[in-house]
């Protein structure tokens, strides 16, 4: 048996839907937190696995859902909270394709500031703004309190 | 080139500002100290300004309203949240929403990071940043460089020492931020350890190329600076008062100190002062202080005729 194989047998192969790989360690929860599939009413099957090896990041997490669409604010909440993973539309057992995703320079409404006296955190009703400072690693600034939050950092309103 | 545009500007943060603009608000602040008081009172004689400030700063309130006084203009607003809407519960969004309605200009100091921000958003009306938490307060930086400027005829080249709480002033890092956009600017950072500069303003420093050097005692530099730049040790940022008592009183800067300093030297000092500068500074020709807050008043005008749009 294949390396690959055994693989396989710990996290089944899907037939159709999506697969999120190379999330950094420690992010899968968050990632799959944000795209509300922990919640009751998934059409199919939802597989989690962490700190699985990878010859590129040492260790990984993935994320394997079974019926699943993402919409282009679903590919955004991935590219903020585990950026730099690769997320793949299967289709009968097969990769169909790959959606690219990509942090945007402004995120509107997403993110939470984590500086407690900033006025997103303390007036009602404002929704938070981050500007892209850096892609690789990536950073975020909040428009308001001027904080640059690092990737390990962010966290999801 | 465009021709710089202030009208209907929002002053809200020094990274907002680019070194052309910078400088030509210190340049109007200039040709303004020409002109009589009759003509600086033909500048905005129906002009209002709203004064918000919801939490007390007595020196930059009330550098705000002489200055607008000035102008001939008027003064509407608050000196503290106490018994103003915020306490019954309105937004800030509203707030300003509603006094926009009332004035030409607004002048924000709040306790919020961001707040400045905030309320530029709301309003339709410039708005001016007078400090917003611990965040920027970018009229205090921009009088700093026109004092400066003021004394030395240029930024560029300046050799300053900057004394104190190094690690919580806000008015350092906005100053040391914007004095990085000049060029051949050299740093001397006096602090005790527990005070020292943060990273993210040492980062900066380092990938701007600016050239600095930390030390511990205001001796070690005193000969070597062009301008003095003295803070206060601020007792309300500490989280713990035994931190405080241990520095509060570290720095002591008096005439006798003073007589290794270049003649030519300044001592500047954003106000107000504790016990870091004696009173017998005050009569050498040292000391600056006093006419930097003055400046702050020149400056501040500059900016509400450009962005009320009565300057050019």
């Amino acid at each position: 048996m294949t390396e690959k194989d055994k693989e396989h047998l710990k996290i089944p192969k899907i037939e159709n839907g999506i697969v999120i790989d190379h999330i950094p360690v420690g992010r899968a929860l968050l990632v799959a937190q944000a795209l509300g599939l922990d919640r009751a009413g998934q059409k199919g099957p939802v597989t989690l696995g962490f700190n699985f090896e990878s010859g590129k990041l040492g260790r990984k997490d993935l994320i394997k859902v079974e019926h699943l669409e993402l919409e282009s604010q679903e590919l955004e909440k991935i590219a903020l909270l585990a950026p730099g993973s690769s997320v793949k539309r299967i289709i009968d057992f097969t990769v169909k394709d790959r959606l690219e995703i990509k942090t945007p320079d402004l995120v509107e409404g997403l993110l939470e500031c984590h500086n407690p006296r900033c006025v997103t955190n303390r007036e009602r009703e404002v929704e938070t703004r981050f500007r892209k400072v850096r892609e690789k690693p990536l950073a975020m600034k909040c428009i308001y309190c001027e904080r640059i939050f690092l990737e390990s950092e962010l966290t999801l309103r | 080139m465009e021709p710089l545009s202030f009208k209907g500007k929002d002053i809200i943060s020094m990274n907002d500002m680019s070194l052309d603009e910078i400088r030509h608000v210190l340049s109007v602040a200039g040709d303004l100290e020409k002109k009589s008081r009759e003509e600086m009172m033909a500048f905005a004689p129906s002009t209002i300004l709203a004064s918000l400030f919801f939490e007390p700063s007595t020196r930059t309130r009330l550098s705000f309203e002489a200055a607008m006084s000035g102008l001939g203009g008027r003064v509407i607003g608050f000196s503290s949240s106490e018994g103003s809407s915020a306490q019954k519960g309105e937004s800030l969004w509203d707030t300003i929403s509603t006094v926009d309605q009332y004035s030409d200009v607004i002048v924000l100091r709040h306790p919020d990071d961001g707040a400045a921000r905030l309320a530029a958003e709301a309003a339709e009306k410039p708005v001016i940043n007078a400090g917003d938490g611990s965040n920027q307060h970018p009229t205090q930086t921009l009088l700093d460089l026109y004092s400066i400027r003021k004394i030395r005829g240029s930024i560029t080249g300046t050799s300053i020492g900057i004394v104190g709480d190094l690690k919580y002033g806000r008015t350092v890092h906005s100053l040391t931020s914007a004095l990085s956009k000049f060029e051949s600017v050299s740093m001397y950072f006096v602090s005790p350890e527990s005070l020292r500069i943060p990273i993210h303003v040492e980062r900066e420093l380092k990938d701007g190329g600016v050239a600095y050097s930390e030390h511990e005692r205001i001796e070690e530099i005193i000969e070597k600076v062009d301008i003095l730049y003295m803070t206060r040790i601020q007792q309300e940022r500490f989280p713990e008062p035994a931190e405080y008592e241990k520095v509060k009183e570290i720095y002591h800067l008096d005439a006798a100190l003073l007589e290794k300093a270049p003649r030519h030297m300044k001592v500047l000092h954003p106000l107000p002062r504790v016990t870091e500068i004696s009173r017998d500074v005050d009569g050498t020709g040292f000391a600056y202080y006093f006419r930097q807050a003055k400046n702050g008043v020149i400056v501040r005008q500059a900016l509400l005729g450009l962005v009320i749009g009565v300057m050019q």
